[in-house]
């Protein structure tokens, strides 16, 4: 019993509930949570509540919300998560770039237990928040400290939104500088596509580097494209390949030279903390994924944090409001004139702040250094066995280490067997390990994975999952049909591949859902 | 039941290994003979089909004569109808075109053959983009893009194509280097048609993977630019190349296209199809213009392959900095590292137009692309 001692694999077989959706299971009139009326005596003061809602809120009709009763909802839950490999069950190296480190729980018990984050309410008397508020403060510290730039904002809510921050900033310097002419920004092919798609969003044109031959953006590339037109740049270091750039004040000192801003993608930082920082790379921006590299549950779209980071000169123009400290106490200043306003709700994902600031209270300064040690050490190893799997190569930087994470590339499988990274994705999950993150897109590696170990994982770990993939080539070079008619051991045994294409075969909500099932009909 | 055309251009490839530049022609075809050249494309024919020799309860194989498929087919198990007539061991460019006719009179869902370009022009010349063909590479000259990577990645495209499982049918490239001038040292293409090719992201020659209706939604980003830029200077000549990229400009324009051919644009009115190069410089003289142009062929040319009519003098005139080169994200990997080339047939402004150039991408996206070796 047990995964084989000789072998690492393990005879895995997912749960297949054939779930419904929640919308199936209602019944009407059954409750899970009976809400308790208010007291007579809060009755007597505010009424009962509703009449101040402006008429135009009030619902005609109740939403059209299932009714399901609370045992249901439990066991509804708990089945499809059985259909799912998260990151509680399996090794999840497979996610690069995603910086899947354990979350530890006693974080989750913090978030979900302490009355000091689970009572409070951002418009409460500052007075009555001055616990939370000290976290905020103190949390931005720390990113201080890490990335050597000199403030912070905790409210965009991800890594995306950090950059779309950092852009609008960008922004609002040049037009208080009376530059009005700055209409574009350089990014690269390697960057993350947010590092395109929101300074797009903030009204700039984007011109994207490709590779050079060795991996990095062309510098040659970036200095022809740089101009006075150029506002900002925005790069990732190190980028998906997970080669650090060593020229990367090169690229740094260009832009400033043409009076551009440079922004730092600092999404995954894992490989970096306590090692190398944003300043003294030159950078004038910054921003974390807090909930990557400083730990916490990946939400799926969210709850997540993206804390983005300046330097002195850009400080008026970060979002309103700030935590600050007057020596006594902790208040909000909202006193920033030049601010370009706020990016979201409140103050931003306060309860990321609590896990965060907890995770790297229980390392201290030594422990986030052994964190990139660790993250670094245990992505070489990685490397060196995946390396030894026939089929996979490793594109660029020959003889050069990666720092955190790797992306691999199944191209020799493929041309001596047919099974490419799609296959293999399908049928390492038979063997209970997610499957893996390919690449963005365009995919300029053919053929990629892209895998980050992190710290939490340790070498029995690591050999696990780097077995499931020398099984699988072996599958591929004895029998490749059988690898590409993967998987054989999940809920659902036929993965359309590629993917579905038409939009009318798709529905992401239930609404959604039942007007193309009745179109259809008709 | 799936139908499938087979055919071989048995001496297709010939020419290559006794290093004569192509196999067109009876002339060039004893020659190679007599220098004791052997038949490739048979051997690389039958390396496709047994890769879908699972499929041969399920598809119905019509093919030609002899060396011209049916051979192959026998060997690779097939029990093919067998359709036209051929002089055995004198086989024509002629019996390449009947073949393929035959076939699409016969509503086959596929042609496949193999061949090098000269075949696929045949093919072309036979059913245009009626039927949908792919290339089982067999020939010197390979420059079109109507090939899987392989005889192996030809044999799976077409298994899962007839087995329902490719989605996307891409119109690809037929070119041909005219063959006469390349033995005198010359290289000029020219740019044939289109066939409709199968694609499945690994085995056909571009090797793409961001789904097909990403590439769709990245030419409509690349069309509102340019459009745009029309709008933007309405006093403009807008010269637009060749190409299924560029074509995508006029169809939203609602405006007549020549996809082999030089269209002039101007204020988003049709001023001339089809130009040549005279008419061209006649027109812009003295005049704002600005060139669109994509990429042709798979060695990345946006200059010198199909496009001959834009001269020097008119590159010239327009100026570096009014030339629009659009292509997608995808199109730009595929070339995996290689620069653009430009070919004009003026060496000097080929290096004048070497370097970094913007490519337009999409909307307001542009990609900073080495032009030229250097």
């Amino acid at each position: 019993m047990g995964m084989d001692k000789n072998t690492l694999l393990r005879k895995f077989h997912q749960a297949r509930w054939d779930e419904e959706i929640i919308f199936e299971l209602s019944v009407p009139g059954e409750r899970g949570i009976l809400v308790p009326r208010a007291e007579p005596g809060v009755v007597a003061e505010v009424g009962d509540g509703l009449a101040a809602l402006p008429k135009s809120l009030k619902r005609k009709k109740p939403p059209a919300l299932p009714e399901v009763n609370q045992m249901k909802v439990n066991r509804h839950y708990m089945r499809l998560s059985q259909e799912t490999l998260g990151t509680d069950v399996n090794i999840d190296i497979s996610q690069g770039t995603c910086t899947m480190k354990y979350s530890p729980k006693v974080q989750e018990h913090l978030v979900a237990r302490h009355p000091g984050i689970t009572e409070i309410h951002p418009l409460q008397d500052e007075d009555t928040l001055q616990g939370i508020l000290e976290m905020y403060y103190k949390f931005e510290q720390f990113l201080k400290e890490i990335s050597g730039l000199d403030y912070f904002s905790m409210q965009p809510g991800g890594g995306a939104h950090g950059v779309f921050t950092n852009a609008s900033i960008i922004r609002a310097y040049h037009a208080s500088r009376g530059d009005r002419k700055r209409d574009e920004i350089i990014t690269t092919m390697f960057s993350h596509p947010c590092d395109a798609a929101t300074p797009f969003t903030a009204g700039y044109k984007v011109i994207t580097l490709m590779p050079d031959e060795n991996g990095y953006p062309d510098l040659r590339a970036m200095k022809a494209a740089l101009s006075e037109r150029t506002a900002g740049i925005f790069i990732t270091n190190p980028e998906d390949t997970g080669i650090y750039n060593p020229r990367i004040e090169e690229y740094v000192n260009a832009a400033h030279e043409v009076g551009a801003l440079c922004s730092y993608d600092q999404a995954n930082a894992n490989g970096m903390l306590g090692i190398a920082r944003a300043r003294e790379a030159g950078f004038d921006l910054c921003h974390f994924n807090v909930h990557k590299t400083f730990s916490s549950p990946h939400g799926c779209m969210g709850p997540a944090m993206g804390a983005q980071g300046v330097r002195a000169v850009l400080k008026d123009f970060l979002p309103v409001p700030r935590v600050e400290y007057d020596g006594k106490r902790y208040y909000l200043n909202y006193n920033l004139p030049h601010s370009i306003g706020k990016t979201r709700s409140f103050y931003g994902n306060a309860p990321i702040v609590v896990r965060a600031y907890a995770w790297i209270m229980q390392h201290g300064a030594e422990g986030l250094r052994e964190v990139a040690e660790c993250s670094v050490l245990n992505n070489n190893y990685m490397e060196k066995k995946l390396r030894a799997i026939p089929g996979v190569v490793v594109w660029y930087a020959e003889g050069k280490r990666r720092l955190e994470q790797v992306r691999y590339s199944w191209e020799k499988l493929q041309q001596d067997t047919g099974v490419g990274t799609g296959d293999v994705m399908r049928r390492m999950a038979d063997y209970g390990i997610q499957h893996y993150w390919t690449s963005h897109h365009p995919w300029v590696v053919p053929e990629p994975f892209t895998l980050e170990p992190c710290e939490s994982y340790s070498k029995a770990d690591i050999d696990e999952y780097c077995a499931v993939l020398a099984q699988v080539s072996k599958e591929a070079y004895e029998d490749p049909e059988f690898v590409k008619n993967a998987p054989y051991n999940l809920p659902v045994h036929n993965v359309p591949a590629p993917e579905i294409n038409e939009p009318e075969r798709i529905a992401v909500t239930w609404r959604q859902y039942q007007k193309k099932k009745a179109a259809k009909k008709g | 039941m799936k139908k499938l055309g087979f055919i071989v251009n048995p001496v297709a490839g010939m020419g290559g290994r006794v290093g004569l530049k192509g196999s067109d022609g009876a002339e060039i075809l004893k020659l190679a003979r007599e220098l004791g050249a052997k038949p490739e494309a048979p051997g690389r024919a039958l390396e496709a089909l047994k890769i879908i020799s699972g499929l041969k309860d399920k598809i119905e194989i019509i093919t030609y004569p002899h060396e011209m498929g049916q051979e192959e087919c026998r060997e690779a198990g097939f029990e093919p109808r067998v359709i036209g007539a051929i002089e055995s061991g004198r086989t024509t460019p002629e019996d390449t075109m009947e073949a393929a006719r035959l076939m699409a009179a016969e509503k086959v869902d596929l042609i496949l053959f193999a061949g090098g370009d000269g075949t696929a022009r045949n093919i072309y010349n036979a059913v245009g983009e009626r039927v949908p063909t792919l290339g089982i590479p067999a020939g010197v000259k390979i420059h079109s893009g109507v090939y899987a990577v392989n005889p192996k990645g030809a044999g799976q495209v077409c298994a899962m194509f007839l087995d329902g499982k490719l989605l996307n049918i891409r119109e690809a490239e037929v070119m041909d280097i005219d063959e006469d001038a390349f033995r005198e040292g010359v290289v000029t293409a020219k740019l044939y048609g289109y066939l409709r090719v199968p694609e499945e992201r690994r085995y056909v020659q571009s090797v793409k993977s961001g789904g097909v209706l990403a590439e769709k939604e990245a030419l409509v980003s690349i069309v509102s630019e340019v459009v745009d830029q029309m709008t933007e200077n309405p006093e403009t000549y807008f010269i637009i190349g060749p190409g299924t990229t560029t074509r995508n400009i006029m169809t939203d324009l609602k405006l007549q296209n020549t996809l082999l051919g030089v269209d002039v644009v101007k204020g988003k009115k049709l001023v001339a199809n089809d130009v040549a190069e005279a008419r061209i410089w006649e027109l812009i003289q003295g005049q704002p213009a600005k060139i669109v142009v994509t990429i042709i062929g798979g060695q990345g040319h946006v200059f010198g392959r199909g496009n001959q009519q834009l001269s020097p003098r008119i590159i010239r005139e327009v100026g570096k900095s009014n030339i629009v080169i659009i292509a997608t994200k995808e199109k730009l990997t595929s070339l995996q590292g290689r620069p653009l080339l430009v070919d004009t047939g003026d060496e000097e402004l080929n290096d004048e137009l070497s370097g970094y150039l913007r490519v337009t991408t999409g909307y307001g996206d542009y990609v900073m692309y080495q032009v030229g070796y250097n």
